[in-house]
């Protein structure tokens, strides 16, 4: 398998706070990966380098063989790197399609507006993401695990060949957690990698192939999900003991 | 197509009053009226599309006045490329204060705006050229047939503009120009990383909300035969832009015009009837009264009213 994002000694400070320290991945083409860590341990801030909210500070992030550490974060979604976010930013004053037509129209295309049926992709992703009869609500009334779908939705519409989850579980039901999790095996089934950030173990540990957990901005601990729970210094992360 | 045949209506209106009515003064205050919905509908490109609040209207607007003075000064050109020079003057420096300030948000941008503004004065200010700041007695050349008075013909000229400015406001509203202003209002983060290039957008946004306006500043010099600094970058041309399309609603390129037709022909009656010193409570008792009864202007207020029409 080839690699698609190699993370290489990534760093970020925010002025005297180390938030990542010589970070560094390597995530293989139509890999499930998992990256976990207690809270403040430097997860989101990795994944907003790597979409490009964040500049890091050293390092280098190769995406597809192509160095996008300095490139802004609306090249990086056009090179291929789509993300949700943790707390759910959808575009409230207009209708869900229309959340979706902001990446199609914009990633997808960019050169053949004029011939494009931005309507019906739309439409296709989501009946995929089981939305679709949510096609013209406004997204300021959805509810919270149609949000995160929506943030799904909008993330494939910019069709991306990385996929990165933050925390699109956090705070739902059970239920609703393995619906979003089918969602994501489903993705993954397309050929899209999935780089998915959780809290929720028994959702990551059942997703991932490969896991890394970090701590205070490191990696402690990298292995297959059987590995990371029985690794002491995970444990010790997690507990304190 | 809708949209063409009633704005060739509205255009055709206002010629045909141009053709008939004989009391100047109609002219005089609808010429301010549809200024002021150029400056509001200029304004709600970025203020209401993108949610970046700019006080910054009468640098662009001074600018635009300026400029058609020093052409008119230097070359004694037609109005036409008076007008043509100062949109393009002013684009520019919606471009150049878009680069330096979009990349501040929310109250910041505000305030960055409001210093544009001051800067632009105080240039004018110590310009020689345009009469420093005691200002420049500007001579009327005739009015262009068919036109007997220079006055009715400025008012049909920015009828034109006013077409002009709504077509272009509503091509960007309903394009994917407009829904990546949008997005950018509703979530920047969101919309930089669903591929929307915020930052080239703003430019682009803050770059064509200053030409309008700049055009709309241009006729201003010939139609007081004045021009000064300090009314031309008057900080009401601010609140009348900004006030305009609150109190009309910011999402619909009507929103502006709605607004702006209200807000200036209180002020206009307000002014003649009661005094001008008034006008400025008139915009402020509205502006609070809209906040509070109805935050989504009147267009808000009549989709929730009356939630299946379309306004």
């Amino acid at each position: 398998m080839t690699t698609l994002l190699e993370i290489k000694g990534v760093s970020k400070h925010f002025g005297g706070f180390a938030a990542l320290s010589d970070v560094s991945i390597a995530v293989a083409r139509g890999e499930r990966f998992g990256l976990i860590g207690p809270n403040g341990s430097g997860k989101t801030t990795l994944i907003n380098c790597v979409s490009g909210s964040l500049r890091n500070d050293a390092g280098s992030i190769v995406f597809d063989g192509r160095d996008v550490s300095r490139l802004p974060a609306y090249m990086r979604t056009r090179c291929g790197i789509a993300r949700s976010f943790q707390i759910p930013r959808p575009f409230a004053s207009m209708s869900v399609l229309e959340n979706l037509a902001v990446p199609l129209e914009y990633v997808v295309h960019r050169r053949s507006l004029h011939t494009a049926d931005t309507r019906g992709e739309a439409m296709e992703i989501l009946k995929d993401i089981g939305l679709a009869d949510k096609a013209d609500t406004l997204a300021s009334s959805l509810s919270q695990v149609e949000l995160r779908k929506m943030e799904l939705a909008r993330a494939m519409a910019a069709h991306p060949r990385l996929l990165i989850s933050d925390e699109a579980m956090a705070g739902l039901s059970s239920n609703e957690v393995s619906e979003v999790l089918e969602i994501l095996f489903k993705l993954n089934g397309t050929g899209i990698t999935v780089i998915m950030i959780e809290h929720i173990m028994q959702a990551v540990m059942k997703f991932s192939q490969r896991v890394v957990c970090l701590d205070a901005g490191r990696i402690i601990c990298e292995g297959s999900p059987a590995e990371i729970v029985a690794n002491a210094d995970v444990q010790r992360a997690y507990l304190g003991a | 197509m809708r949209f063409w045949i009633s704005s060739a209506c509205a255009f055709a209106l206002a010629v045909l009053a141009a053709a008939t009515l004989k009391n100047e003064y109609y002219f005089f205050a609808g010429y301010t009226v549809l200024m002021f919905v150029v400056l509001a509908t200029a304004w709600n490109i970025l203020g209401g599309y993108a949610g970046y609040v700019n006080f910054g209207t009468p640098a662009f607007f001074g600018l635009g006045a300026y400029t058609a003075v020093v052409v008119f000064k230097a070359t004694a050109a037609p109005l036409v490329v008076q007008i043509l020079a100062a949109a393009v003057m002013s684009g520019l420096l919606g471009f150049a204060t878009g680069l330096l300030t979009l990349r501040l948000r929310g109250i910041f941008f505000a305030i960055a705006t409001i210093a544009v503004t001051v800067i632009m004065e105080t240039l004018f200010i110590n310009w020689r050229y345009t009469g420093g700041a005691t200002g420049l007695q500007l001579l009327r050349p005739a009015p262009v047939w068919p036109f007997e008075s220079y006055i009715t013909m400025l008012f049909v000229v920015m009828a034109a503009m006013t077409v002009a400015a709504i077509a272009i406001a509503r091509y960007i509203e309903t394009s994917w120009i407009g829904r990546g202003l949008r997005a950018i209002r509703d979530s920047e983060e969101a919309a930089e990383c669903s591929g929307v290039s915020t930052l080239k957008l703003k430019v682009f946004a803050c770059a064509i909300s200053g030409a309008l306006m700049g055009a709309a500043g241009a006729p201003m010099p010939m139609y007081l035969s004045f021009i000064e600094p300090a009314s031309t970058f008057n900080l009401n041309y601010a609140i009348g832009a900004l006030a305009s399309p609150m109190i009309g609603g910011t999402a619909h390129y009507l929103g502006p015009v709605i607004g702006a037709v209200i807000l200036s022909t209180i002020q206009q009656v307000v002014t003649v009837t009661i005094s001008s010193e008034l006008n400025v409570l008139v915009v402020g008792v509205l502006l609070v009264v809209f906040v509070v009864a109805a935050p989504e202007g009147i267009l808000g207020l009549v989709k929730k009213l009356f939630p299946r029409k379309k306004p």
